[in-house]
């Protein structure tokens, strides 16, 4: 099978902008800037039913189609580099490995839409992929192909790279937004959305690394064979990142629509050491686990979707018969409780109070209206918050809860008494 | 205009408008805690939450603007649930120390609990510690992280309203608290405000504090007499439990909304401007004759004035003077004018500041420290030093024989014109007032006059907005409001003055002064009417 972004992973030093070049890296990019117009590349966009690959999976070219192009103030792209959905390390990949692409996919995203400066805002813990990426964008200047008059047309841009702090909210779009005005990671209500009020109150573009990454290949060899490539709506590959007990984790560009289980038994190698899969994390943490009995669902957004999980930031995360999975529940609503900003009620105390509750029985002291109090806050958990953090902390707990319900049943001593009900 | 159906009735509203507002004009009340009418919208506490039809999650009502053909509904199962839960998420890791908390009886917590909660607890964790408990973050408030339920409203007023920007939520998650910037303290001049608008009992008054359960408060509609501004306010007392607060009276004020004069704010000046009330007062009239200090009963005070008073004023008119003050109310200053220049034909009646020029700003807070001298001005009196010092160049030479004086200290006022000395060559002194000061002390007659806070009455703001004062408390001792005192030494001049009550003196007020014409207390209301187009 052929791979596209994740072809320079294996090219020795294609981080660098000779060997970038020497694979025929920025033609599309001259190309389009000489002889193509701005609305001929969004129409391409548009049909190659590329999606947002941050997790969401909202329609890209729909996202630029939002944009209004004459307020007379300038318009912003924003690159979502702060990948911090646990499972998920794709990103990391690019910026480290590929990162011209990226800068390449940038130039067509800002000629396409009027735009003349972009923000990268790099997770703070990336220290690797930001020295990389930095080198990156000084070369691209060096070259001429960011800044003033780029390939030698009358088109600027500029490119700021921002590192984060740390925080996983900031990589929620308005609290990444936010975060980069240099305030609190709050997320924003909406509406207005990003790309009406964006950055500093103007029309913004915002996308992830990887979404941006593929735009130099739909507009080198076309939208129809991108969207060929995946399956229904769900346009062209996406990186999926594979940890947890399989024998070869790694980072798989593979198409949209691929069985869940030809990547974890075909490419990566299987369950490790013989042992029997329980469950699979199919889209980042926030996604809906699935069950071993689950492993036919194909792995794009709608498929996913249908079955009450979603396609997420593309981390599947394998877990096999040793893994307890009250334990794993425990860890996993540490993670969204830690990482609550805080704003709305619901998510700021339910993650923390679900977290106690689950400490609690993982120490052996569970009572028994335990998972009926859990089942019911859970369904009260998101749905109702200005971000999709608590949405997704709902997701998944609920379906750890309903779907490994005897786990926490069998840990959980039957004589013990609430004081809160006695 | 769209057109949106909430609870099955139908509502017209401006572009722009928000369901809350639209339910709200419907008289449909949704709750909420982070939503305040004149801060930006928060949308963060989810109280508000109701459902609109064809809209998959239920929606924020503060943020939500209304559309046309809408269908809203605030009181399915679904949202009464979505309450219920949202309050017991807040309630996580609240304190249960409402016997111990100041905010008791006027805690959103306790009154949405009640009205939409009455779940039982199903809590079996420990809750969340928070860092500052009962901290004082500035001279006026407290501050009780542990209650607090991160709506941020106090960091929103001190962002976009005295853009001070004290303010700030830091950590994360349920760890969230508010505070103050490191190095930093809550000391604006707006400070109080956001006791007013928390609504637990995160942030409380340094000032009220555990001076009052709230449930033992009356409260009556004032003016703030602090400046022109003339913020609308209300006056809270406790008088059912005298033995608190060592008798003081007045427990606190809190502002009162007019988004004509001064929207829900007022100044800390203001705020804590009331210890006037019920502290160092005149409580009785006071005689100082042939170095003799007596207090004396009201008729023989005035019966002794009088006798002076009328000697002085058969002999000659000119060698008599009066100052009246623009703290004095419009009815007030109407009746001092027709005592003493229409009836009695004394010319040298003055106006004359109680208070120095003060400090400014673009916001509520004025220059001018008296209540009522735009309506001192429509009445006729104009603040003139040069008249003011010709009648004191007078006493000074011998040739000024009766003062009266309506509050005024003279004596602190103008340190450098010998005014103990010019007080003691006249032959009559009187000093009309409320509370203690250097120049009572040194005149013949005190008599004691009631605070704003114990009569009724009108003040005329500096924009012309003639707005109500209410009597909160009956005027301490035998302290009596100016007005009465007047139509007191009216009656003993045997004019015929016949008013049964304010409403009356206000009559007469409105058929004498043009810009008065028509208006009465009914026509005033609750919100005042501009009387300077």
């Amino acid at each position: 099978m052929e791979k596209l972004i994740s072809r320079f992973f294996e090219i020795p030093n294609a981080n660098t902008i000779s060997v970038y070049l020497g694979e025929g890296g920025y033609e599309a990019a001259r190309q389009a800037l000489e002889e193509m117009k701005p609305e001929k590349i969004e129409a391409e966009l548009k049909n190659s039913n590329l999606r947002g690959l941050g997790g969401a999976g909202f329609s890209c070219g729909m996202k630029w189609s939002f944009v209004p192009r004459n307020t007379g103030k300038p318009i912003y792209l924003v690159v979502n580099a702060d990948e911090g959905e646990p499972g998920t390390f794709k990103d990391k990949y690019i910026l480290t490995y590929a990162p011209h692409l990226l800068i390449e996919g940038m130039i067509l995203t800002a000629y396409a839409v009027g735009i003349h400066k972009a923000f990268i805002y790099i997770r703070g813990e990336y220290e690797v992929p930001y020295l990389k990426l930095k080198e990156a964008v000084d070369e691209a200047y060096n070259k001429g192909f960011l800044g003033k008059n780029i390939f030698g047309t009358s088109f600027h841009f500029d490119v700021v790279i921002h590192r984060g702090a740390g925080a996983y909210i900031c990589g929620e779009e308005t609290g990444l937004l936010e975060s980069l005005e240099g305030k609190k990671g709050f997320p924003r209500l909406k509406p207005p959305f990003p790309a009406v009020v964006g950055l500093f109150g103007c029309p913004t573009v915002i996308n992830n690394v990887e979404t941006l990454s593929y735009i130099p290949f739909i507009v080198k060899r076309g939208s129809e064979w991108f969207a060929k490539l995946g399956v229904g709506k769900n346009g062209g590959m996406r990186l999926f990142s594979v940890s947890g007990h399989v024998e070869k984790p790694g980072v798989y560009e593979l198409p949209m629509g691929i069985p869940l289980r030809e990547i974890i038994c075909d490419h990566a190698g299987g369950i490790r050491n013989n042992r029997k899969l329980k469950a699979v994390v199919p889209g980042g943490l926030s996604a809906a686990i699935l069950t071993a009995d689950e492993l036919d669902v194909r792995m794009d957004f709608d498929s996913l979707k249908a079955i009450g999980s979603m396609g997420g930031s593309g981390g599947v995360i394998v877990m096999d018969e040793t893994v307890s999975m009250v334990d794993a529940l425990c860890v996993t609503m540490q993670f969204f409780a830690h990482e609550s900003c805080g704003q709305c009620s619901p998510c700021r105390e339910g993650t923390g109070w679900i977290s106690r509750i689950l400490n609690r029985i993982v120490n052996g002291k569970g009572r028994p209206n335990d998972i009926e109090n859990l089942l019911d806050i859970g369904k009260y958990l998101g749905g109702t918050t200005i971000c999709a953090l608590a949405d997704g902390a709902q997701m998944a707990f609920l379906s750890y809860l309903k779907k490994f319900r005897s786990e926490f049943e069998a840990v959980i001593p039957k004589h013990t008494k609430s004081y809160a009900n006695a | 205009m769209p057109t949106l159906k909430i609870d099955g009735k139908e509502i017209k509203v401006e572009k722009g408008t928000t369901i809350i507002k639209a339910a709200e004009k419907l008289g449909i009340s949704i709750p909420y805690y982070c939503y305040h009418p004149g801060l930006s919208i928060a949308g963060n506490c989810r109280m508000c939450l109701v459902e609109v039809e064809k809209t998959p999650k239920p929606q924020i009502s503060c943020h939500i603007q209304c559309q046309d053909g809408m269908v809203v509904h605030t009181d399915t199962e679904n949202v009464k649930k979505l309450r219920q839960h949202v309050l017991e998420f807040l309630l996580v890791n609240h304190p249960l120390d409402c016997p111990v908390c100041d905010q008791a009886g006027e805690c959103w917590l306790q009154d949405y609990y009640m009205k939409h909660g009455l779940y039982d607890s199903r809590l079996d964790e420990n809750k969340v510690k928070k860092s500052a408990k009962a901290i004082p973050i500035g001279p006026t408030i407290m501050l009780d992280s542990e209650r607090c339920i991160l709506c941020s409203r106090c960091v929103r007023f001190t962002d976009e309203i005295t853009k001070t920007s004290e303010f700030g939520i830091f950590n994360r998650g349920d760890h969230s608290e508010i505070g103050i910037y490191p190095g930093r303290e809550l000391n604006n001049k707006y400070s109080g405000n956001v006791a007013d608008i928390c609504p637990v009992g995160a942030l409380t008054d340094r000032d009220f504090r555990f001076k009052c359960r709230v449930w033992y408060l009356e409260k009556t509609e004032s003016i703030c007499p602090g400046c022109s501004r003339g913020c609308n306010i209300t006056i809270e007392t406790n008088q059912e439990r005298p033995h608190h607060a060592h008798g003081e009276r007045v427990m606190r004020l809190k502002p009162r909304f007019n988004d004509r004069v001064n929207d829900w704010w007022m100044c800390d000046a203001g705020r804590y401007g009331y210890k006037f009330i019920d502290h160092d007062r005149i409580t009785e009239p006071i005689q100082r004759l042939n170095s003799q200090v007596r207090t004396v009963e009201w008729d023989e005070a005035v019966k002794n004035f009088l006798k002076s008073f009328k000697e002085i004023l058969k002999k000659s008119k000119d060698e008599v003077a009066v100052f009246l003050s623009p703290q004095m109310t419009n009815e007030e200053l109407y009746l001092a004018k027709k005592l003493f220049i229409k009836d009695l034909g004394i010319e040298e009646v003055h106006l004359l500041r109680t208070n120095s020029d003060g400090d400014q700003d673009d916001f509520l807070i004025r220059a001018d420290k008296h209540p009522n001298r735009k309506g001192a001005e429509l009445i006729g009196f104009e603040e003139d030093e040069r008249k003011i010092k010709k009648v004191m160049d007078a006493a000074l030479k011998g040739n000024l024989k009766a003062l009266i004086i309506f509050g005024q200290d003279l004596v602190s006022f103008y340190p450098d014109r010998n005014v103990e000395d010019m007080l003691h060559r006249l032959d009559l002194s009187v000093f009309i007032g409320s509370n203690h000061n250097v120049t009572s002390e040194h005149v013949q007659f005190v008599l004691p006059a009631a605070t704003y806070a114990e009569k009724d009455g009108t003040f005329t703001n500096f924009e012309g907005s003639v707005q109500r004062i209410r009597q909160a408390l009956v005027p301490l001792g035998e302290s009596k409001p100016e007005s009465e005192i007047l139509m007191f030494l009216a009656k003993k001049f045997d004019l015929d003055w016949s008013y049964q009550s304010q409403d009356d003196v206000f009559d007469g007020l409105s058929q004498s002064v043009k810009q008065f014409r028509g208006l009465s207390y009914e026509k005033i209301g609750k919100e005042g009417i501009n009387v300077i187009p």
